[in-house]
């Protein structure tokens, strides 16, 4: 139907060069299938990527400093800090003003408690004198520097002025020294006192317990993968159903069966003083402890750990084992030289699994974790609804899934993520 | 599979120290409680061999020994406790005997290939045994709590008068606090309010999308999935961290500028959260569907006239609908199964069921929760078959197309 010109060219029905006119439909596929795609895409974008975005942007952010101390910033750029002398009175004069547009908004409380996370007692200096400094004129009422002063010691300590000229950036790195227990002084980067040092210890815990709860998974889960693989398809499914039970019911569901399962008048306590392996006067503690956290979690994501390795364990022909075998290996040797390597990315999509959602973890280790037990994402709940640092919460949140991205590339390569299974 | 293996008699050298053997694992354990595990190993071995030496030498009746064996245990079961404990020990009396025979008769052997060596043997229902273990492990915990609902006493355990099966321990006032109470049931409201609307939005949009990611001719496929099913991957807590941030904007938005209701706006937040949260679910199920999906049906249909809409609600749709269910399932217990984000970003108004478990379970430990949760495994069982159901479905109509 098509017909060549004389310069070779083929054509379509139409008359216009065949190439042209297919590459034309191609284009037209291409923009409908974009087009069934875009209201999620967008969708996700708005709701969920840009947020993640607000959330990085956050944990640097500092604007609030420069916003409501606009011409102090200004003015405190030029003073030199390492002087060790208290900045001149333009510099207080500055502050009076930026200050007496603050109290009239009320927004220097506000800034009080955000100065307040790099060096405790802002807060307060910022609220009393607040109260003090609504009395004075802006202008009138010059000089300001010993007023101040007078209002509040803490104006005249250079080391105030110190941490107000560190944190005056729009941007600050504060928030993550912060969040690897340090902090930005004057002088520099420096470790958080002693006694304030625990972000980093929680860190830690997160990612160790993140690694016992993947190597329990592994342990428990290969048996059952290996089961569920080697029978019979109608057995197979009746205990796919056992594991699947567990992997429906509510999180909340199963959460407080651990809790009734671990208390101290719980059910394995009793069953243990009931046949006298332990004394009544003398139960065992497994609840908020990391070994409550541990079990329940194990528990929690066995599922996830099972279902990938079946997926791939069903793929592996048992005639394999059973070759391996008849050519004379022992039977440890038919596994561990011939099965065991086959199954090894069903356990790398598992583990991979289990251990990017329990590094997240928070609902679990906040019931029956106690304080022993808490991950890194229990803090930051603590920054976002108690102590109102937002900023470290951003900045944990931001390292967080930092190593999650880290793992999920690592997940893809290893596996591909078109692998992922569900039920 | 397995070729039948003909069974035959065993000595009783061999069934003797094996039945022993596991008798004083139980002994082991009641030993232990008692004073001495040793005794308790040594004891327990010399009455179960002993009882399979009556049986089998003097006895020889399978059924007349059943009834001795439970009968036996459960007496002593009685001698010692409640009726649980006879129950208990009549079951362990069982299984002796069951055991026993088994041994004796070289039953263990039916099903297995006949070329396997004992070591092979042994390790094949040591391995069960293990397999077991786990099970228990998995499911114990779920169906710990359901009797425990029950319970006459406002605590998290088992009372003494539980253990008797007295049936004054046991009352129906938790259901009736869940059903009564003004709390519960606004959570529960809300949770079946939020979660339909959720996932409605999830499914719609993501059915499309996974249509249109299933075309050859998908521009920067990769890198789209990556976006799409990201809400999965990145764990809960910073989703929640980054979604606090941008809704609490978005809300004073809403409701200063637009004037909108300060519920209103809250539910409107919480619904776009969850549904954001279903769409990794919707679209991984609905493009596993649409792998073994045949194309050639669209085009034949396209080619006898019908338009693309006609051509996706009447071809498309009704083969692919099982994988749509079984996603928008997956989406709708994400969203009213969900915690995190709504503790974050909702407000006391939006409070939801799992949210109303938290704050039971972290403040007041209220056994109506268990009631709650037994309530929440049956329906879990419930979703559990339709999800199955509907997998089983999806592969039949896959089986019969010619892809």
């Amino acid at each position: 139907m098509s017909d060549s010109t004389a310069n070779g060219l083929v054509l379509a029905a139409d008359g216009t060069p065949l190439k042209r006119s297919l590459s034309r439909a191609m284009r037209r596929q291409k923009i409908r299938a974009f087009m069934l795609v875009a209201p999620l895409l967008i969708f996700v974008l708005l709701t969920f990527i840009y947020p993640i975005g607000v959330m990085l942007s956050r944990s640097v952010q500092n604007d609030i400093v420069p916003e409501t101390l606009p011409e102090t910033v200004r003015v405190l750029g030029a003073w030199d800090a390492s002087s060790g002398e208290l900045p001149d009175e333009a510099v207080y004069a500055a502050f009076m003003r930026d200050m007496s547009v603050a109290i009239e908004a009320k927004r220097h409380t506000r800034l009080g408690s955000r100065l307040n996370y790099e060096k405790t007692g802002f807060s307060s200096m910022f609220r009393q004198s607040g109260r003090k400094m609504k009395k004075l004129d802006p202008v009138t009422d010059a000089p300001f520097k010993n007023k101040l002063i007078k209002i509040h010691k803490g104006w005249g300590d250079v080391e105030t002025w110190k941490t107000l000229q560190t944190y005056s950036g729009l941007y600050t790195s504060g928030y993550f020294l912060n969040a690897v227990d340090a902090r930005m002084t004057p002088e520099g980067m420096a470790w958080q006192p002693e006694d304030k040092q625990i972000l980093l210890k929680l860190f830690g815990r997160t990612l160790v317990m993140s690694l016992i709860i993947t190597g329990s998974c592994i342990l428990l889960g290969y048996p059952i993968a290996w089961l569920l693989a080697n029978v019979s398809p109608r057995n197979a499914n009746l205990l796919l159903i056992l594991v699947l039970l567990p992997f429906w019911t509510s999180l909340l569901v199963r959460t407080s069966a651990w809790k009734v399962m671990l208390q101290q008048n719980g059910v394995i306590n009793e069953v243990l003083v009931w046949i006298g392996l332990v004394p009544d006067g003398d139960r065992l503690i497994l609840i908020n402890n990391e070994f409550g956290t541990i079990v329940a979690m194990t528990h929690i994501l066995l599922p996830f750990m099972i279902l990938p390795m079946y997926s791939v364990m069903q793929t592996i022909p048992p005639v394999y084992l059973r070759a391996a075998k008849s050519m004379g290996a022992t039977n440890w040797t038919a596994f561990w030289r011939v099965y065991f390597p086959q199954s090894i990315p069903g356990i790398g999509a598992g583990s991979i699994l289990v251990f990017i959602l329990s590094i997240g973890y928070y609902i679990t280790p906040e019931i029956v974790g106690g304080t022993k037990g808490v991950f890194i994402s229990n803090r930051i709940a603590y920054h976002i609804s108690s102590s109102l640092n937002w900023g470290l919460a951003a900045a944990l949140g931001t390292i967080l899934l930092i190593v999650v991205l880290a793992l999920y590339w690592a997940y893809d390569r290893i596996v591909g993520i078109d692998n992922v299974k569900l039920g | 599979m397995a070729a039948p293996t003909p069974i035959s008699r065993k000595p009783l050298s061999f069934v003797l120290p094996t039945a022993g053997g596991i008798g004083a694992f139980l002994g082991l354990f009641l030993g232990t409680g008692n004073g001495s595990g040793l005794i308790g190993m040594l004891l327990g071995a010399a009455v179960i061999a002993a009882m399979a030496y009556g049986f089998i030498v003097d006895l020889q009746n399978e059924k007349l020994a059943k009834w001795i064996s439970v009968i036996g245990f459960g007496l002593v079961g009685y001698m010692f406790g409640g009726i649980i404990l006879t129950i208990v020990a009549g079951l362990v009396g069982m299984f002796y005997h069951w055991l026993i025979y088994w041994l004796y008769e070289g039953r263990y052997r039916a099903k297995l290939l006949p070329y396997l060596t004992p070591g092979q043997v042994l390790w094949h229902y040591g391995f069960r045994c293990i397999a077991a273990l786990i099970f228990i492990f998995l499911i114990t915990p779920i169906l710990v709590i359901i009797p425990l609902s029950f319970n006459a006493q406002d605590f998290f355990t088992y009372t003494p008068g539980m253990l008797r099966l007295d049936p004054d321990a046991y009352s129906l006032k938790h259901y009736q606090d869940f059903f009564t109470n003004n709390e519960w049931q606004r959570s529960l409201k809300n949770s079946l309010t939020i979660a339909p609307i959720a996932t409605v939005i999830s499914v719609s949009l993501g059915t499309l999308a996974a249509v249109g990611l299933s075309q050859s001719h998908m521009p920067f496929k990769g890198t789209i999935m990556a976006i799409l099913i990201s809400p999965m991957i990145v764990p809960l807590i910073i989703s929640a961290t980054g979604m606090f941030f941008f809704y609490s904007q978005l809300g004073q938005f809403m409701e200063n500028s637009l004037g909108m209701d300060k519920n209103l706006v809250g539910y409107i937040k919480v619904i776009l959260a969850h549904a954001v949260l279903g769409i990794p679910f919707v679209i991984i199920t609905v493009t596993a569907t649409l792998v073994g999906f045949d194309q050639s049906l669209t085009r034949a249909a396209a080619n006898m006239g019908a338009n693309p809409m006609t051509t996706f609600f009447r071809i498309q749709m009704p083969l692919i609908l099982p994988g749509v269910i079984s996603g928008g399932l997956f989406a709708f217990i994400t969203s009213f199964d969900e915690v995190v984000v709504v503790l974050f970003i909702g407000s006391a108004g939006q409070k939801t069921l799992p949210w109303q478990m938290f704050t039971g379970l972290r403040e007041q430990i209220s056994p109506t929760i268990l009631a709650v949760a037994t309530i929440l495994v049956v329906v879990s069982i419930g979703l559990l078959t339709v999800v199955e159901l509907l997998r089983r479905r999806s592969e039949r109509l896959r089986g019969m197309s010619p892809a």
